[in-house]
C-alpha cells in the first residue's frame, strides 16, 4: 500500500482543522498535490505544507492510502474524519474527533487522543495506544443515533460519555472510566477492563456493557439476575449479570421485555 | 413633579419582573425610587445614576495605566482586534437586550469568530439535554394558575430569583390554585438546608454530585420496580413519599438549576430530569423549566437559534458554516486549550466567573470588555467600552427564563455621550466593512419600517 508520510515541521498558534489528513482526501493525488490541500487555522487557510513535510504519492483509491503522521499532532483535529477506507498511524497524539463520522478503514495512535475519538462512528477501526479525554464513540449533541458500527479500542483510561447513544458497534476501554458508560444505549458493546466510578447505563434501552473492574456507585435502576460463565475480548471471565435501566421505557419483541444487560466481574 | 413609570422590566434574574414602578425625578435625570422589586434589582436602577460611571471609552497604555478615548477610536480598536484575530471569542450577553444580540452577529460573521453566551457557563448542559431528550415546559403564568406540586432542584430561588416564589411558583393565589401555597406541595432537593428547602414540605438532601443516581431511583420506583434502602444518601422511604406526591398531583412543575448543570454528569442529570417529565406525564401533567439567571439570557438562545440554528457555542469561522459543539467551541475550552486568540467581553463578566486559569490564557491576547460598569472584566481589560444600561437607561426585548418576550421600557436617558450595545456593535461592524472595503449586509424587511413609523408617530 503507497504510504505518505506527513511529517510535522510548524505547530499552528491555535488548534489546527485537518480535515485534509484522511486517505479519502489524500487519494490520487501527488506530493505537491497533497501539499497544497486546505487546513484551517480559525478563519485563516493554510496549506498542509505549511505544518507537515510531505513525502510520497497517495494511491489511487481511499483503500490503497496509507498515512502515516510522523510526530506529534495533539493539536490537529478532525484527523481521520469521515474515512471510509485505508489506514492513517499517527505516531504521537491526536486531538478531538479522531476517526469522527468514520465509514470504514483502520487508525492507530501510538500516544493519547483528545475528546470526541471515533464520534458517529459507522464502521472501521480506531485503535488508540493511550489515553482517551471524554465522549469516546458518542452520538453529535441532539443525535439519537450514536456509534452504529465499527471497533474502538483505548488501552488506557477514557474520561466520561463512552458511548453515548450507542446503537451498534464495540468500545472496549482496557483502563479505567470516569462517568457515564452507554448512556441512552440502544444497542452496541461496551466493555471498560479498569473500574467506573458510576452511572453505567443510565437510560439505557438495549445493548451489553461490560465491566471487568468495579463500579464503585451502582444506579439504582439495575436488577441482578445471575452469575455467568462468558467470554469478553477473548479471556474468560465470571461476571455478575444485572438487567435495566428498569427507569428507562422498554421494546417488547415475542411477548418478552428488550431490557439492557450489564455484566459486572463477580467477587 | 416627578414621574412615575409603571410596568417597567427588571434586569436582574430570569424571572424578568415587569411590574416595577420607578419614580424619576423632574429633569428624568435620577431616580427616587424603585416600587416592587427585590433588594438587588432596586440596587441596579439606584446604581446607575450613582457618582463614578465610567461614560468614555478606556484604552491600556504602555504604563498599565487606562486612559480615555473617544467612542469613534474604540471602535477602529475593536474592528482591527476583530479583523486580525485568527479565532476571536465573543462571550457574555447575559444583562443585554435582544437587539444588541442581533446586532453583534453581524460583527461576529464577519469576524469569522466564535459567538459564545453565558450559558456556556450556566445553563448550557440544559441547552444539550434538550438537544437529546426534548423540553416539555411551560409558562411562568401556567405554574402560578395550575401548578399544585412544585419541585426545586439544585436550584435555590429564595436567593438567586427572589421574587420567584412569591410572583410564580409557591405563594401566588392562580386560578386553579385559589389557596396560594397552600394548596401546593413543595419538594426541594438540594444537598444543603437552604432557604428554599426550609419553605418546602419535603427536602430531600441528596449527596452532593449524585443528582443522576437519585433520579435513576425516582424512574424506578415510578414504574413499579423495587429501589435500594438508600440512594444517594436519601432513604428509600422519603424518596417514595416524593413519588407518591408526584402521582397525585394535578400540575407538576420541576425548577432545576446550576446543581444540575454543574455537578459531574452535567447535561445527563438535566436529561434524566426531562425523561422523569416525560415519565410523569403518562400519569398527570408534568412541566420542567431551567432556572435561567439574568434578565435576558434566554435572549441569545433565541436570536442565534433563530439566526444560526444553535443557541450558543458558535463557530463562524468557516464562513457561511456554523459549527456547535461544547467542548470544543465553547469558551471555557477554547481559553484552556489556547484555541482562540482574542477576547470580547460583552455584558458579563468574565474576569469574576471564568477559572483563573482560563482567565490567565485569555489575557495573553486582546482583550476588550463592553459594559456600562467597573468589573474585574472591565479592570484587566485593554479596552474598556462603557454602554447604556439596558433597563434603566435602554428598551428593548429580553426573553424570561420561560422564553416569554417581553418589551422592556427606558426610564432615563443615559450619561451624556454614552451609546447603547446595538449602536456600538453596529459602529463596530460599519468600521469592519470599511477596512476590509466590504459592502455592509442589512437585513431588511419591510415590516422594521411600518414598526418604526408606528413608533415615531
Amino acid at each position: 500500500m503507497p504510504i505518505v508520510k506527513l511529517t510535522p515541521i510548524a505547530q499552528p498558534e491555535l488548534c489546527l482543522d485537518c480535515y485534509a489528513i484522511s486517505p479519502d482526501a489524500l487519494a490520487g493525488l501527488t506530493e505537491s498535490g497533497i501539499a497544497d490541500l486546505e487546513v484551517w487555522e480559525g478563519k485563516v487557510r493554510w496549506r498542509l505544507g505549511d505544518f507537515f513535510e510531505v513525502s510520497g504519492d497517495a494511491g489511487r483509491t481511499p483503500d490503497e492510502t496509507h498515512v502515516v503522521v510522523d510526530g506529534d499532532a495533539s493539536r490537529m483535529k478532525y484527523i481521520g474524519y469521515k474515512m471510509t477506507g485505508g489506514m492513517i498511524t499517527v505516531n504521537g497524539s491526536a486531538d478531538m474527533y479522531l476517526g469522527g463520522w468514520m465509514k470504514g478503514g483502520k487508525i492507530h495512535v501510538t500516544g493519547d487522543v483528545d475528546s470526541f475519538c471515533g464520534i458517529q462512528m459507522e464502521g472501521g477501526e480506531i485503535m488508540v495506544d493511550g489515553r482517551a479525554q471524554n465522549h469516546v464513540g458518542c452520538a453529535y449533541r441532539g443525535d439519537w443515533r450514536g456509534m452504529r458500527g465499527g471497533t474502538l479500542r483505548i488501552r488506557g483510561d477514557a474520561g466520561n460519555d463512552i458511548g453515548t447513544f450507542i446503537n451498534g458497534g464495540t468500545i472496549i476501554v482496557e483502563g479505567n472510566a470516569f462517568i457515564h458508560v452507554s448512556t441512552h444505549g440502544e444497542g452496541g458493546t461496551v466493555i471498560i477492563k479498569g473500574d467506573v466510578q458510576g452511572r453505567v447505563g443510565g437510560q439505557m434501552v438495549k445493548g451489553d456493557i461490560f465491566v471487568l473492574g468495579a463500579i464503585q456507585h451502582m444506579l439504582p435502576g439495575f436488577k441482578k439476575v445471575d452469575t455467568i460463565e462468558k467470554e469478553v475480548d477473548g479471556q474468560p471471565y465470571r461476571l455478575d449479570h444485572y438487567v435495566g435501566d428498569l427507569g428507562e421505557r422498554h421494546p417488547s419483541s415475542r411477548g418478552q421485555q428488550v431490557l439492557g444487560n450489564l455484566y459486572v466481574r463477580a467477587a | 413633579m416627578p414621574v412615575t413609570h409603571t410596568q417597567v422590566g427588571c434586569p436582574y434574574c430570569g424571572a424578568s419582573c415587569d411590574d416595577l414602578e420607578v419614580v424619576v425625578s423632574d429633569d428624568g435625570k435620577e431616580i427616587l425610587e424603585v416600587r416592587n422589586a427585590c433588594a438587588i434589582g432596586n440596587e441596579i436602577f439606584h446604581h446607575a445614576t450613582k457618582p463614578g460611571r465610567v461614560t468614555r471609552p478606556r484604552l491600556r497604555q504602555e504604563d498599565g495605566t487606562h486612559k480615555e478615548i473617544s467612542y469613534d477610536e474604540a471602535v477602529d480598536y475593536a474592528a482591527k482586534v476583530m479583523i486580525e484575530a485568527k479565532k476571536p471569542l465573543i462571550y457574555g450577553f447575559g444583562s443585554t437586550n435582544c437587539e444588541a444580540m442581533a446586532a453583534i452577529g453581524r460583527v461576529a460573521e464577519k469576524g469569522g469568530a466564535v459567538l459564545d453566551n453565558c450559558a456556556s457557563i450556566c445553563h448550557g448542559p440544559s441547552f444539550l439535554a434538550i438537544f437529546d431528550n426534548g423540553y416539555p415546559s411551560c409558562t411562568l403564568g401556567e405554574v402560578k394558575n395550575r401548578a399544585d406540586v412544585v419541585l426545586f432542584w439544585g436550584c435555590n430561588p429564595m436567593h438567586a430569583h427572589p421574587r420567584h416564589a412569591s410572583r410564580y411558583s409557591v405563594f401566588p393565589r392562580g386560578f386553579f390554585t385559589r389557596r396560594g401555597h397552600k394548596n401546593r406541595f413543595v419538594i426541594c432537593i438540594d444537598p444543603r438546608e437552604t432557604d428554599t428547602a426550609k419553605i418546602s414540605n419535603l427536602h430531600l438532601m441528596v449527596n452532593q454530585g449524585h443528582d443522576y443516581d437519585l433520579f435513576n431511583a425516582f424512574r424506578t420506583a415510578l414504574r413499579g420496580h423495587e429501589i435500594p434502602e438508600e440512594v444517594a444518601g436519601v432513604p428509600r422511604e422519603q424518596i417514595l413519599e416524593g413519588v407518591d406526591a408526584m402521582k397525585k398531583a394535578r400540575f407538576i412543575s420541576i425548577f432545576y438549576g446550576m446543581g444540575l448543570c454543574h455537578t459531574d454528569g452535567r447535561n445527563h442529570n438535566v436529561d434524566i430530569a426531562i425523561s422523569l417529565t416525560r415519565d410523569l406525564n403518562a400519569i398527570t401533567k408534568a412541566t420542567i423549566m431551567a432556572m435561567r439567571g439574568h434578565y435576558n439570557i434566554a435572549g441569545p438562545g433565541q436570536v442565534w437559534s433563530w439566526s444560526y440554528g444553535f443557541p450558543y457555542c458558535i463557530d463562524l469561522s468557516k464562513g457561511s458554516v456554523a459549527h456547535m459543539n461544547p467542548g470544543d467551541t465553547s469558551s471555557i475550552d477554547l481559553a484552556m486549550r489556547n484555541d482562540c486568540d482574542a477576547f470580547f467581553n460583552i455584558g458579563t463578566d468574565a474576569g469574576a466567573h471564568f477559572p483563573i486559569e482560563a482567565v490567565k490564557k485569555l489575557r495573553k491576547h486582546p482583550w476588550i470588555t463592553i459594559d456600562p460598569n467597573i468589573c474585574m472584566a472591565s479592570e484587566i481589560a485593554d479596552l474598556h467600552i462603557p454602554v447604556a444600561v439596558v433597563g434603566v437607561e435602554e428598551g428593548g426585548v429580553v426573553y424570561r427564563m420561560d422564553n416569554v418576550p417581553i418589551q422592556f421600557k427606558k426610564v432615563i436617558e443615559p450619561p451624556e455621550g454614552v451609546i447603547s450595545d446595538e449602536e456600538l456593535f453596529n459602529r463596530i461592524y460599519m468600521r469592519m466593512c470599511e477596512l476590509t472595503e466590504t459592502e455592509p449586509v442589512w437585513i431588511h424587511h419591510p415590516a422594521l419600517d411600518v414598526a418604526k413609523a408606528v413608533t415615531e408617530e
